[in-house]
C-alpha cells in the first residue's frame, strides 16, 4: 500500500495539523503532497500560517482564533476531491556540476570499496541518471533527491562529522543530497559543487524545488575554480 | 528611511540575538520561522513601548548584556528576570523607562527564566530578510547579520524623538507569567502517539524529567526515565515538518522539545506542547524540571483564546494613553 486510501489528519498541537498521504517514499505519494500543496496556496485560506511539504505529508500550522480545526478539516476535505482540476507544473530538470573526490569528496574511495568498484565508476554511476528532488529540508535549499541506482545504495556514517562544507554533493541508502551550507553531517560526501544552492537574498531563496530533477555532471578542478569566480 | 545610533553594545552576554515574531512562508525550502522564543513577553514588550507587536527587539540569554545608549530612548525590558540594572540600580521589569544617552543597561545574573526580551520606541533598524527581522543562528542570515551580537556593534532605531506618552507604563503584575524551576508543561499526544505503549505514555505522563545542558534555540533536551516504544515500529519516520512545542523521542528513548529554529525531523513525536505554555519551554534552563500532562485540543484553543483576550485588553489600555 502506497498511497493510503484516504487521507490521515494528525494533529502536532493545537495549531499544528499534519495530513499523511502514504507510508512510503514514492514519486506517486509524494505527487500527491506537491498537488495538495499547491491547491492550499492557490486557495490563500485566511488562517493558515505556513505548510511544510515533506516526502509524505504535509504539514499546515493554523492560528485557531482565525480558523477552528474542524473548518480546516473540511476546507481541505474538499480541496482533496477536486484536487485533479488543479493545474500541475512540468518538472524541471537543473544540471549541476560537481568535482568529484579528492578533498572534496573525502568519502568517495570507501563508497567506491565499499560496492567493490573503482570511484570512476561510482561518479559514473551517479551521473547515469536524472533524480527526483522529493523535498527541501533540514537547513535551507538541502534538497533531498531520489532514488541511486542499486550499485550506489550506501549506508550513513557511523559518526558524523561535525562539519561539512559548503556544497558538498552527498549520499545516504537510497537519496542523494547538497549541504547548501556547511553544518554537521552523517551523509557520505562523494563530491562538491560551485554552484550556489541557496541565497537568502533572491526569491525564490533555493535553487532547487520540490518535485522537479537534478542531473549531476563531473568537472575538473579548473572548471571547478572558474565556475567560483 | 532615516536611522540613527540608539545602542553600543558594551558585552554580547551569553547569547543576544535580534528577533521578531518570525519567518513564514519558507519551510518549502527548508526555512523554519526562528523568532522570539517566548513570544508572550515578547509582545507585551512591544506594546509597553508603543510599537507594533511583531517588533524587531533583542532577546538576551541567562545574563551578560550590556548596552550603552547613545540617544534619548524609551525601553522596557520583559521576559526572564536577568536581573536588569540602569547604571548599576535595579530596573523595574514589565514597564517602560526613559533612558538618556551615556546610560548602562546590564543583566548581571539569573534570577528565574532564561531569557528576556529588551523592546524599544521605534524598534531597531535591520533589513528583512525574507519579510523578517529575525535572526536564523545556523543559517547565519537575518537580525544583526545572520549572528548573535558581539562587543562593538552599533544598534540603529528610528531618526524621530522618542514618543514619551508610555512611560512609567506598567504591565499588570498578576498577568505576569511566574517561570518556575518545576513547571507542568501541558500536551496534546500525537502525531506519532501510536509509536508508543500504554507503558510509554505512562512514563512519560508520570516522570520528572530535568533539562540538560543541550538546549538552545533548536531545542531542550531531556534526562529521565526512557519512554517505552512499540517493538513492531521503527525508531525513525520519513521525514516529516516540525513546529515548536513538538516533543521527539529518538532511538535513546529521551524526550527533545523542539524551538522555532528547526522545521523537518525524522524522529517520532510523542506529544506537541500547547501553544499558551511555549513560554514557559522558552524560559526552561538546565537544571530545572519538566511534567508532562494530557489536554485536549478545545481546551488548549480556549486557554489561547483567554490569553490573546488578555493582551487585547491590555492593548486597548495602552492605545488610551
Amino acid at each position: 500500500m502506497a498511497l493510503y486510501p484516504e487521507t490521515i489528519f494528525r494533529l502536532m498541537g493545537d495549531r499544528g495539523l499534519l495530513l499523511e498521504f502514504g507510508d512510503e517514499i514514492s514519486p506517486e505519494v509524494n505527487e500527491k503532497v506537491r498537488r495538495m500543496t499547491l491547491a492550499i496556496q492557490a486557495g490563500a485560506i485566511e488562517g493558515i500560517v505556513e505548510i511544510v511539504p515533506t516526502y509524505r505529508s504535509l504539514l499546515i500550522l493554523y492560528n485557531p482564533l482565525i480558523l477552528s480545526i474542524d473548518d480546516l478539516k473540511k476546507r481541505l476535505e474538499r480541496i482533496e476531491k477536486g484536487l485533479q482540476q488543479t493545474p500541475f507544473p512540468e518538472p524541471k530538470l537543473t544540471r549541476i556540476p560537481v568535482l568529484y573526490g579528492g578533498s572534496y569528496g573525502p568519502d568517495l574511495e570507501e563508497v567506491a570499496k565499499y560496492h567493490q568498484i573503482s570511484p570512476e565508476e561510482a561518479i559514473r554511476i551517479h551521473c547515469s541518471k536524472p533524480y527526483f528532488i522529493y523535498m527541501i529540508g533540514f537547513m535551507p535549499g538541502f534538497p533531498y533527491m531520489g532514488e541511486l541506482p542499486e550499485g550506489l545504495i550506501t549506508p550513513r556514517l557511523k559518526t558524523p562529522r561535525l562539519s561539512v562544507p559548503t556544497g558538498s554533493v552527498a549520499i545516504a541508502q537510497r537519496q542523494t543530497g547538497i549541504y547548501p551550507m556547511e553544518s554537521p553531517g552523517g551523509w557520505q560526501i562523494i563530491g562538491r559543487t560551485p554552484v550556489k544552492m541557496f541565497d537568502p537574498e533572491k526569491d525564490p531563496p533555493a535553487l532547487l524545488q520540490m518535485g522537479d530533477f537534478v542531473q549531476f555532471y563531473q568537472i575538473g578542478e579548473m572548471e571547478f575554480d572558474s565556475w567560483k569566480e | 528611511m532615516e536611522r540613527i545610533e540608539a545602542f553600543e553594545v558594551l558585552e554580547p552576554g551569553i547569547l543576544t540575538t535580534v528577533q521578531d515574531l518570525g519567518r513564514y512562508g519558507f519551510s518549502q525550502f527548508g526555512v523554519p520561522p526562528s523568532g522570539a522564543l517566548d513570544t508572550f513577553s515578547f509582545r507585551v514588550g512591544n506594546l509597553l513601548v508603543g510599537n507594533q507587536e511583531e517588533e524587531a527587539s533583542l532577546e538576551t540569554t541567562i545574563m551578560g548584556l550590556k548596552l550603552k545608549a547613545l540617544r534619548e530612548v524609551v525601553i522596557a525590558i520583559t521576559g526572564g528576570d536577568l536581573f536588569p540594572t540602569l547604571n548599576g540600580e535595579s530596573l523595574e521589569m514589565w514597564r517602560t523607562h526613559l533612558l538618556v544617552e551615556g546610560d548602562v543597561v546590564t543583566f548581571k545574573k539569573i534570577r528565574s527564566g532564561c531569557r528576556a526580551y529588551l523592546t524599544l520606541n521605534g524598534g531597531f533598524i535591520l533589513p528583512k530578510i525574507m519579510g523578517s527581522r529575525s535572526t536564523y543562528l545556523s543559517g547565519r542570515f537575518g537580525g544583526f547579520q545572520g549572528r548573535a551580537l558581539k562587543r562593538g556593534d552599533i544598534l540603529y532605531t528610528l531618526d524621530r524623538p522618542p514618543s514619551l506618552s508610555k512611560l512609567g507604563l506598567r504591565f499588570p503584575s498578576d498577568w505576569i507569567p511566574p517561570f518556575e524551576k518545576e513547571v507542568i508543561l501541558r500536551v496534546i499526544p500525537g502525531p506519532q502517539n501510536h509509536h508508543f505503549t500504554e507503558k510509554g505514555f505512562q512514563t512519560f505522563f508520570s516522570s520528572a524529567y530535568q533539562v540538560t545542558p543541550r538546549c538552545d534555540r533548536m531545542g531542550v533536551r531531556l534526562e529521565g526515565p526512557k519512554i517505552e516504544r512499540r517493538p513492531d515500529v521503527e525508531e525513525s519516520i520519513i521525514s516529516e515538518g516540525l513546529i515548536s512545542g513538538a516533543i521527539q523521542v529518538p532511538g535513546d528513548g529521551k524526550p527533545i522539545i523542539i524551538l522555532t529554529e528547526l522545521v523537518t525531523g525524522g524522529y517520532t513525536k510523542i506529544a506537541t506542547v500547547i501553544s499558551t505554555d511555549l513560554t514557559k519551554v522558552a524560559q526552561l534552563k538546565p537544571g530545572n524540571q519538566v511534567r508532562f500532562e494530557p489536554i485536549s485540543i478545545e481546551k488548549a484553543h480556549l486557554l489561547l483564546k483567554e490569553q490573546e483576550e488578555r493582551l487585547k485588553e491590555f492593548k486597548k489600555f495602552i492605545e488610551r494613553r
